[in-house]
């Protein structure tokens, strides 16, 4: 099959060759990311142009627990990254078995970074008062952009568990292709990016010892 | 057989040992973040730090966690300068934010 395509492939200017050399799944999931990407950097500096114009921003993150936590937060995300490579790289190699039990250690890892952001949030609403309208501190964008920011992104967490679920129960019923594992791959790490800017500019920067 | 030659095909560049080697980087690096927020250095200081090393992380990520450093490099070319310019348009309005700051009725 594979010769067949190469003996009948018209050349490049006949609109043959594949300026990407991707599959047009992979090509669609980079179009959506680099789209994502620009909504969260517009978010995110929309929260920087907000917190420069704004005198006494609040810093309520104490290092402990506060910043412990969202670290703790931080090592989930970067670890499931690389179970989803490994994902990836077991379904290259046409292990369906691994490739499941690396996808569910990855949305476990999701999980447990939902989980302890919902704690978080849960500790600045009921116990700071911060709410996305007003605060104690007497500066309401403070709860405004960091809700808008870190709900978008815990919004994509939780899309993407969803999203693996369906890829994992695919894969181990004999459904679904590298190309398909490799795309919410792409996703998946996309939203851990996302986050290695979220973490430093919303929580560290607003750091207290 | 066909399939499994073109899943050969696929894997290129990147092993196990290089992902584990970028995941050990990108804790190091992070620990270096809260290790600056632990230190309470400048906060102008602190803010170039930060962006630097997350743009370090985020590179890392992109080259061989979504394989990008793999592919063609007319995908990258494609889709990063369009990126790079929509950020560049956007920061055009941050030195607004220090203005009014000044214009605040007192």
């Amino acid at each position: 099959m594979n010769e067949a395509k190469t003996a009948t492939l018209p050349g490049v200017w006949q609109g043959g060759g594949s300026p990407y050399a991707v599959g047009s799944k992979k090509l669609g999931m980079w179009l959506f990311i680099i789209s994502d990407a620009l909504t969260f950097s517009a978010l995110l500096m929309a929260y920087t142009y907000l917190r420069l114009s704004t005198p006494n921003w609040p810093t309520p993150f104490h290092f402990s627990p506060s910043i412990i936590f969202s670290s703790v937060m931080t090592f989930c995300l970067l670890s499931s990254s690389l179970t989803m490579v490994m994902g990836v790289h077991a379904m290259n190699h046409g292990n369906r078995k691994a490739t499941v039990g690396w996808i569910l250690a990855t949305m476990a890892g999701g999980l447990t970074f939902v989980i302890l952001h919902a704690t978080e949030w849960k500790h600045l609403i009921v116990d700071e008062h911060v709410t996305p309208f007003g605060n104690e501190w007497g500066v309401p964008l403070f709860g405004g952009t960091f809700f808008t920011l870190t709900g978008l992104h815990m919004t994509h967490v939780i899309i993407g568990v969803i999203y693996l679920g369906i890829i994992a129960f695919a894969v181990g019923r004999n459904k679904f292709k590298a190309e398909d594992v490799e795309v919410s791959g792409l996703y998946w790490h996309f939203v851990d990016l996302v986050w290695m800017f979220i973490f430093p500019l919303v929580y560290l920067m607003s750091a207290k010892i | 057989m066909s399939e499994h030659t073109e899943q050969v095909e696929h894997i290129t560049g990147a092993t196990t040992i290089s992902f584990v080697t970028v995941w050990i980087v990108l804790l190091v690096l992070t620990g270096v973040e809260i290790l600056l927020a632990y230190e309470q250095v400048p906060l102008h200081i602190m803010l170039t730090a930060l962006i630097g090393l997350s743009v370090v992380k985020a590179a890392l990520i992109i080259a061989y966690f979504m394989h990008l450093k793999f592919e063609k490099l007319s995908l990258f070319l494609t889709l990063f300068p369009m990126l790079m310019l929509c950020i560049i348009l956007m920061l055009i309005f941050m030195p607004d934010s220090m203005r009014s700051l000044t214009m605040r009725p007192q």
